[in-house]
């Protein structure tokens, strides 16, 4: 029964709730509504919104579900529902250990074996937006800055930004180096914050990168490494993305390099990591702070008790990835599933006369439309992406939402679909660049 | 394979939140959980260990859900052939699964006894009461204003309620002469001992049934607190997160009810945080949810969930769970008789060894009386009696004074996390206890 309070202004809220740091006024949720209004659907509605600004994996489910199937234990807390109780009591902030366990071990399969995890080390969060959150309140104070490069995912001006009271300076990468961090683009980010008068507290980077789909290369990683260590300021690695990489020799995590170099300096260092992108599972609402320096550990350990992932949920996945069988079986498959996905959008793109950066893993390719703007401003950006919204019916992520500092790029996802949808959106896209070269779309003179 | 990182010292800084120590660990709080942690009591294998009594868990009808499980598997693995997995894993949307928040609203009234109604579509779901607590201050003050809190009160709340927030707790100091009873005087004397600090008031938060008294706050104190809060321009929060563990469901008021009575009038202000940890035994699940009467919280509150969002695993099994009123219904009615017959239990031994608690009826835990039994009504006093209580007669009760409770020598002990017969160890252990230290007296 719906209960409708008459509401007048009276008593007041505080400055977080009444600002707009949440974020949802931006285009980026805009084209949400427009596929939330008039979603595709293969057979009930063929001409409806496809939904490309959606980062989720999809692809990879099957093998999920034969899990399932297969370990039935796993959600029924064993025979009789025999570990209900034990379970549904533990509220422990450290974590289940045997998922804990499993986590670390399974960030090493990620990796390739590359890096060792310490099972120690892992707190649990519900969620990589959790994490993000809580790293932040832990290492800045209000006020102070965050480096992070551009263009970045659209949501961390909310989590890092909202309730932290922490600012984000932007680090200005461009596509004259497909958008790599330079060691020139730090300093000048750090500069412009002192010259805010605001106090720097560490670089957030994200590896492999969402928007661009690309992994970060060695080199830029020790160059990064350098720069923060020089600075005494912190590094987090939100590493996300690093199961989705297509080949998995061209992933370096951070964890890598500070093994090379025997931890030396490492204690300013920490990675974010989540199985919503990897596994799929976003509504389960994993995620972890994996971090080098003890202090930090007990701190988020601590806080972590208003995110805490539902021990419901430990227990089915402490299982699921403990079977190295089945997580090797995954990693391979899902990197091959996604390499091939990535493959044909790309060729798609190519064909209807669109680039696109050279990507190398994640769930979305960053495409090129700047020859396409009438000028080379946001506002020419915001156009041809409303467009491509109402007549193309494609819900695709424009980079001035990502805070790219060169209009036109734009974050289209090619993992939340099924393979014919994607043929269909790729259709679409050819013939609106054909309409377009023959003069026929009026809206972009 | 432990990665030891030599930590130089100390190079790079944290946070002035990081550092601080308003994550309440260094309390006696947490002191007794270590000693427990370090001699735990077994029925067999170390029947001479500490007790555990300072954990406010509800052990008491696990009986009926592993037998709701078992007759409902489905529930945990997505119907046949774990069909509705991949929506289900997908689904993180902040609104919450409709289903289950459907089953929490209905839930909600079946454990007011349907003497209110809840609308789901201002149900807003968190990971845990701990998150909507913190939640809803981040929402309604800014750092350095306060919120009103009588005491004693929950330990938790000085970190949950100030920690990462930077607002402040002031106590409504509730006194034994009148059964700890929130009085007016109580309330204008909190509201005016703050705006004399310069701080501004933004709210009350109340819980009721109450935690650590083990008491509903009684309809009259219940409308005299929303006048005050209503006549000041604040807000109130009311944890009603023991509502199910009432142990007769008539002596349960909610504020709900109260809002209902006056028609919504000024409900705007008004909002009620629920969990299922207490009532149905599942901390483990972090289930928790935020019920606000006002628009703009609740979309507030929707957003910033994304912080704190419960596992749709958990949101699916609990949506099939609760929304089976032949269940429901069942499992509210036994709980309630069984945590009755353990509070009565308690309350009778503690009696027989020469010990009175504050007349209770709801809750997980009875608030035991020790003045009589201090060296001096001191703080330092009520401590020495604990240790002695904790190392000698090997029991983990929680001080009043970690309650911030104004009058020394009363003591919270929980009885609901245990079987019934270390219940009765526990009772014979205080009786030869008290015995000897008559003696001595």
């Amino acid at each position: 029964m719906a209960i409708d309070i008459v509401q007048k202004p009276s008593v007041g809220l505080s400055k977080i709730a009444l600002s707009q740091t949440h974020g949802e006024n931006s285009p980026y949720f805009a084209g949400w509504k427009a596929y939330d209004e008039n979603p595709y659907h293969e057979k009930h509605n063929p001409s409806g919104v496809i939904q490309m600004g959606l980062a989720e994996n999809q692809v990879s489910f099957d093998l999920l579900e034969e899990f399932l199937e297969n370990n039935q234990e796993a959600t029924s807390w064993g025979k009789n529902v025999s570990g209900f109780k034990e379970n549904a009591l533990f509220q422990d902030y450290h974590g289940l250990l045997a998922f804990r366990k499993a986590m670390a071990s399974f960030m090493e399969q990620v990796r390739g074996g590359k890096a060792k995890f310490n099972p120690e080390r892992v707190v649990l969060t519900a969620g990589a937006t959790a994490a993000n959150e809580l790293l932040t309140f832990i290492l800045a104070n209000p006020g102070d800055a965050l480096l992070v490069p551009t263009p970045y995912y659209p949501g961390f001006d909310r989590d890092l930004r909202w309730r932290t009271g922490v600012e984000i300076v932007p680090i200005h990468c461009e596509s004259s180096n497909n958008f790599q961090i330079t060691l020139e683009a730090l300093e000048s980010a750090y500069d412009h914050a002192r010259s805010k008068n605001m106090k720097v507290r560490g670089v957030l980077i994200t590896n492999p990168s969402n928007p661009l789909g690309a992994t970060i290369q060695r080199k830029v990683l020790e160059q990064i490494l350098d720069f923060v260590t020089r600075k005494n300021i912190h590094l987090i690695s939100d590493e996300i993305y690093s199961g989705s990489v297509f080949h998995s020799d061209e992933f370096v995590s951070i964890a890598e390099i500070l093994e090379s170099r025997n931890y030396k300096d490492s204690e300013r260092c920490h990675i974010v990591y989540s199985l919503s992108k990897d596994l799929g599972l976003p509504g389960f609402r994993v995620g972890t702070v994996y971090s080098y320096n003890d202090q930090v550990v007990t701190t988020a350990r601590r806080m972590s008790s208003f995110t805490l992932i539902s021990s419901q949920t430990q227990f089915l996945l402490a299982s699921m990835l403990s079977n190295k069988e089945f997580t090797e079986k995954y990693i391979k498959i899902n990197r091959e599933r996604l390499r091939k996905r990535y493959e044909t959008i790309v060729d798609g793109l190519k064909k209807a006369g669109i680039e696109c950066l050279k990507g190398n893993a994640g769930l979305f390719c960053w495409m090129n439309l700047s020859p396409y703007l009438k000028e080379a401003t946001r506002e020419s950006e915001l156009e041809i992406w409303k467009t491509i919204m109402e007549e193309v019916k494609l819900n695709i992520s424009p980079g001035s939402s990502c805070r790219c500092s060169e209009a036109g790029w734009f974050r289209v996802c090619f993992a939340n679909m099924s393979e014919e949808t994607l043929e269909v959106a790729l259709r679409r896209l050819h013939e609106f660049m054909d309409r377009r070269r023959n003069g026929q779309v009026l809206s972009m003179e």
